[in-house]
């Protein structure tokens, strides 16, 4: 078996993800329970298992730039269910901030259809331009 | 004698759930409770940040916290289950990190009163379940809804995570227990814990719609003709989002999506007109009418 070595630059991006999230990825044992209860895996790029395990080799940049962050409900199941007790929600969320932390909008409240916007629960909109706003 | 009871009502009790709010203040009347709205409540970000360098966003839930302080109460009775949940995690959290609430009181440092961790979260199904007691629920019923099968939907942010969960992460039966009071059938149903497509109905529709179409799609093959929710914004999908569910999937099927607390005042003997069904995308009188129940 060999070892896993970083780069230095690398390895500064997990501990990125580390430190927002408050969680340490390389507790994560790739039992793929977060994957089988996540409602929203059909539609990523990366499921979270595989989010997990790019996080640990140090491919930040690749999980980043997917969907898979975009796309999560943050519905908490996977954290709920994690025999590890790992948060993957909250790494989901530390994988939005990181870019959402360079200005990035991933939605725009001036391009949501004006029907939209009269029929849309106020809720609804406060936590898309949370999640998807800086 | 009435009981006051300090109650946050979040944005969207106040504007697309209205129905929800109202039909709440009458079936909480019957057992002799008044919403005492909180002065100057204000949004509570309707999500709760998991970021754990960034304490920004528990400061609008915290901030809410101090007002049921100010009026001299220990608990703040909530509805809307994504207020609920950002509510009781961060005071859940404020308790576990004396030094992040420091941090927060100093951002508030323009409020009269520093906040301390005193104030409970109460959501109205816990208010039913463990102080007003089924039993009291079952004797206040005037019309038993028989004749109809419901499921009960609890969605993600009652049940997660299991540190502020309302009941069993994985087994919830309040709603169940609720409905058998009401005197109707309710079935297990094998989705009630699972995500509706929450926030995504902004910018992916049709995510949210496959979800309801999911959801309902479950409920109905259990036998299922109307479901119940807690969360406004589970409410909005389930029901607005048949619209496009029945565009991609031609042979769904619509269903009714009632808050507990329509199926409550119902089953106390309300008139038509205080069960707030004029907003309902999927219209359930039609069915309630069917079964003899309007």
């Amino acid at each position: 078996m060999g070892v896993l070595k970083l780069t230095k630059e690398k390895f500064r991006k997990v501990d990125l993800i580390n430190r927002i999230s408050g969680q340490n990825v390389y507790d994560c044992y790739q039992c793929g329970r977060c994957t089988s209860g996540c409602p929203s895996a059909d539609e990523m790029d990366i499921v979270p298992s595989q989010t997990m395990r790019f996080l640990q080799i140090g491919e930040v940049d690749k999980v980043v730039e997917s969907n898979t962050p975009w796309v999560c409900l943050t519905c908490l199941i996977c954290s709920v269910r994690c025999p590890k007790g790992i948060d993957i929600a909250a790494i989901m969320e530390a994988l939005r901030l990181v870019k959402l932390r360079t200005n990035y909008d991933f939605i725009h409240p001036n391009k949501i259809p004006e029907e939209d916007l009269e029929e849309l629960p106020p809720i609804a909109l406060v936590a898309a331009f949370r999640k998807m706003t800086p | 004698m009435t009981i006051k009871i300090p109650y946050y009502p979040g944005c969207t009790l106040k504007t697309t759930a209205k129905n929800f709010e109202d039909t709440a203040k009458l079936v909480a009347g019957v057992f002799d409770y008044e919403f005492d709205e909180l002065y100057r409540w204000n949004c509570c970000g309707a999500v709760y940040g998991l970021s754990e360098d960034n304490v920004m966003h528990k400061v609008a839930p915290v901030r809410n916290m101090l007002r049921v302080k100010e009026v001299g109460e220990k608990r703040m009775l909530v509805l809307c289950s994504m207020c609920f949940n950002t509510l009781k995690r961060a005071n859940y959290y404020v308790r576990r990190n004396k030094d992040k609430l420091e941090v927060i009181n100093a951002i508030m440092y323009l409020e009269n009163t520093t906040y301390d961790g005193s104030v409970e979260v109460v959501h109205l199904l816990e208010l039913l379940r463990d102080e007003i007691g089924f039993d009291r629920i079952k004797k206040a019923v005037k019309k038993p809804l028989r004749g109809i099968t419901v499921a009960a939907y609890y969605g993600c942010l009652l049940l997660r995570p299991s540190e502020i969960a309302i009941d069993s992460v994985e087994q919830p039966t309040v709603m169940e227990d609720l409905v058998e009071a009401l005197g109707g059938k309710v079935i297990d149903l094998n989705v009630k814990t699972e995500c509706c497509g929450s926030y995504q109905t902004v910018k992916r529709k049709d995510i949210v719609a496959d979800r309801t179409n999911f959801i309902i799609g479950e409920a109905r093959k259990q036998g299922a003709d109307m479901l119940i929710t807690s969360c406004p914004l589970c409410h909005f999908n389930l029901d607005r989002r048949q619209k496009e569910a029945k565009k991609r999937h031609p042979d769904f099927k619509e269903m009714p999506i009632l808050y507990f607390t329509q199926l409550m005042a119902l089953a106390f003997g309300f008139e038509e007109d205080k069960l707030g069904f004029e907003p309902h995308y999927v219209d359930p009188r039609p069915l309630l009418k069917e079964r003899g129940l309007l």
